[in-house]
């Protein structure tokens, strides 16, 4: 009997190391499948020539993904400057000034939030953002006509999807403060925001670094709700009224399409492993902070 | 006149205080109570803290005392579910009725040594200065005086001078709770309140705590939670008596400690309960 039971212990630990290692493997093959597989531009073109040529003309053999990247860049950077403030007065608002009653409402609304699917951001952002800057924001600073699917709607949908990562993020992070600190601080005749400014979010700093660095890494990959509203034009955007075309959409929208020509496909690929490795990167470093501030 | 003087060759002069301290206030309590969701933590307190003493608050453990020093400078506040009647006053200042502007200055007036030392997340220097920050004073020049003052007055200055910009958690936990109550001087309060301020130091740290204490009731009044009865014979002026919420013995140490009247105060100093 005793044996038996044994045995048993010692086969479900061991399936379950296995699987643990199988998911940990996973990743790995998929960063291997997806360097292999985009080999073939590799050796066609050099990386370097890749990441900084302008012109994409698959029919030509002109695979440039500097406008990709480019796009990337922008949605990605207007994301975090739109939502950092927000999320960063949010989560202040939060622990250190509403009630208890107050936080009790809004966790669970953050989390249902963040748990929404994206597409339905960019329906969202499709319905309001878009007519919106094309409408009325548009008109007040360019002179020619803009569709709205610009730069500014990528990022602005963007900016409302890691809102709610950023903010719960961030409360996490700020009650971790000790209670101590705030009542040193209110002893001395702190005000709330004194408080939020001076002690808070100083000795939340890392943190809020960290936390800024994953958000990056969310937002560099997301995909479908950026797709809806960016214009999908392969252009270095020039203003905020520019369409634009990031990495994550190149792949999405072509994926599939032309497989007939090998090289189109490496470089849709290796699209795909730039994101996979940057992303991967980020999230890393992110982590690696995190670890450094709890210690 | 060099144009940038070094910090550590500041001397520890005279200045004009920042502060328009206008006399000693007092600070009583009248027909203070207090709950919290409820259950009644403080019954009935009246009782006056004397100026320029040491006043040391004593009871068993959970009988409130933590809580009363806590109203004093309202950090109840931070408690949920606390309904308080009754008056605390500091001068002509209700401290109960205070509203949220007159609360930064009220604990301004009163300066709170916690149970364990807390830097703030900045430098020792940063550390002094933030009440002074906090409360308006922007000159580099006044900034420098004070943290240089009260830095000598906890006898601090010798041993952290040389490295006044680096973190103050890097100093040793006697030395954190000398510059706690550094930082709380930096902003010239009139009563200081120390709750078991020396309860988390090494015996050592702990009688230079207690000693500064005594000294500086010269300038402050001196308001303490003591965790031990020999401390309070050593140290207090007055002696507070608090058991379940209640005042039971109010007086001078000689008077409580060598006469007192109450059962309870008897039987507590001989160490049937604590
Ligand atoms: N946040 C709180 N919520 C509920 N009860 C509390 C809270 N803080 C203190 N109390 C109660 O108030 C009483 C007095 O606590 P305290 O003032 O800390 O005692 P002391 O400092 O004398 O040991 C205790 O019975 C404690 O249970
Ligand atoms: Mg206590």
């Amino acid at each position: 009997m005793l044996s038996w039971r044994l045995a048993k212990e010692k086969v479900m630990s061991g399936v379950m190391f296995f699987i643990t290692c199988a998911s940990l493997l996973l990743v790995v093959a998929m960063g291997i499948g997806l360097c292999l597989r985009s080999s073939p531009i590799l050796s066609e073109i050099s990386l370097w020539d890749i990441l900084s040529a302008n012109e994409w003309k698959p029919a030509k053999n002109q695979f440039g993904f500097f406008p990709f990247i480019m796009g990337t860049v922008c949605v990605t950077g207007i994301s975090i400057v739109l939502a950092l403030p927000v999320s960063l007065f949010t989560a202040l608002f939060l622990t250190e000034y509403s009630h208890s009653q107050v936080r009790k409402f809004v966790y669970p609304v953050l989390d249902i939030l963040a748990a929404l699917p994206s597409v339905i951001y960019g329906v969202w952002g499709t319905l309001i953002v878009v007519p919106w800057i094309s409408g009325w924001l548009a008109p007040r600073f360019v002179s020619e006509y803009t569709s709205g699917y610009t730069v500014l709607a990528a990022g602005t949908v963007l900016a409302i999807m890691i809102l709610p990562l950023l903010v719960s993020m961030f409360v996490e992070i700020f009650s971790t403060v000790p209670g101590e600190m705030r009542e040193a601080a209110y002893a001395l005749g702190s005000t709330r925001w004194q408080l939020s400014r001076r002690v808070v979010m100083k000795k939340s700093l890392p943190g809020i670094f960290a936390t800024v660095v994953l958000a990056v890494s969310r937002a560099l990959g997301e995909t479908i709700a950026v797709l809806m509203v960016c214009g999908n034009l392969p252009q270095v955007p020039r203003s905020l009224f520019d369409a634009c075309y990031p990495l994550p959409a190149l792949i999405a929208n072509n994926y599939g399409e032309m497989m007939s020509m090998p090289l189109y496909e490496a470089a849709l690929m290796l699209a795909a492993a730039i994101l996979f490795i940057v992303v991967l990167l980020f999230n890393l470093l992110s982590r690696i902070i995190l670890k450094r501030v709890e210690d | 006149m060099p144009l940038f003087q070094k910090l550590s060759d500041l001397k520890n002069e005279d200045f004009a205080s920042p502060w328009a301290n206008d006399g000693k206030s007092r600070l009583y309590t009248e027909n203070l109570s207090l709950s919290i969701h409820g259950n009644r933590i403080l019954k009935n307190i009246s009782v006056e803290l004397p100026c320029n003493k040491i006043t040391c608050i004593v009871g068993p453990s959970g009988c409130g005392k933590s809580t009363l020093l806590k109203t004093f400078n309202r950090l109840i506040d931070m408690t949920e579910g606390v309904k308080i009647s009754g008056n605390v006053f500091l001068g002509n200042e209700n401290i109960v009725k205070a509203g949220f502007d007159d609360l930064t200055e009220i604990r301004r007036r009163i300066g709170l040594v916690p149970q364990r030392p807390c830097p703030l997340p900045m430098s020792i220097y940063g550390n002094i200065a933030y009440g002074c920050k906090i409360h308006g004073v922007r000159k580099r020049r006044e900034l420098n005086r004070i943290v240089v003052k009260y830095l000598n007055e906890v006898g601090l200055w010798n041993e952290v001078k040389n490295r006044l910009r680096s973190p103050a958690v890097g100093l040793s936990i006697g030395q954190q709770q000398r510059l706690c109550l550094a930082r709380s001087l930096a902003v010239e309060p009139e009563y200081i309140l120390a709750d078991e301020a020396t309860s988390a130091l090494d015996p050592q740290s702990s009688k230079i705590v207690e000693d500064l204490f005594v000294r500086l009731k010269e300038k402050y009044s001196i308001v303490m939670v003591t965790h031990t009865l020999h401390q309070a014979m050593r140290i207090a002026d007055y002696v507070i008596f608090i058991y379940m919420g209640e005042i039971i013995e109010t007086g001078t140490a000689d008077e409580v400690f060598h006469h007192p009247k109450h059962e309870l105060t008897k039987n507590y100093l001989s160490g049937v309960f604590s």
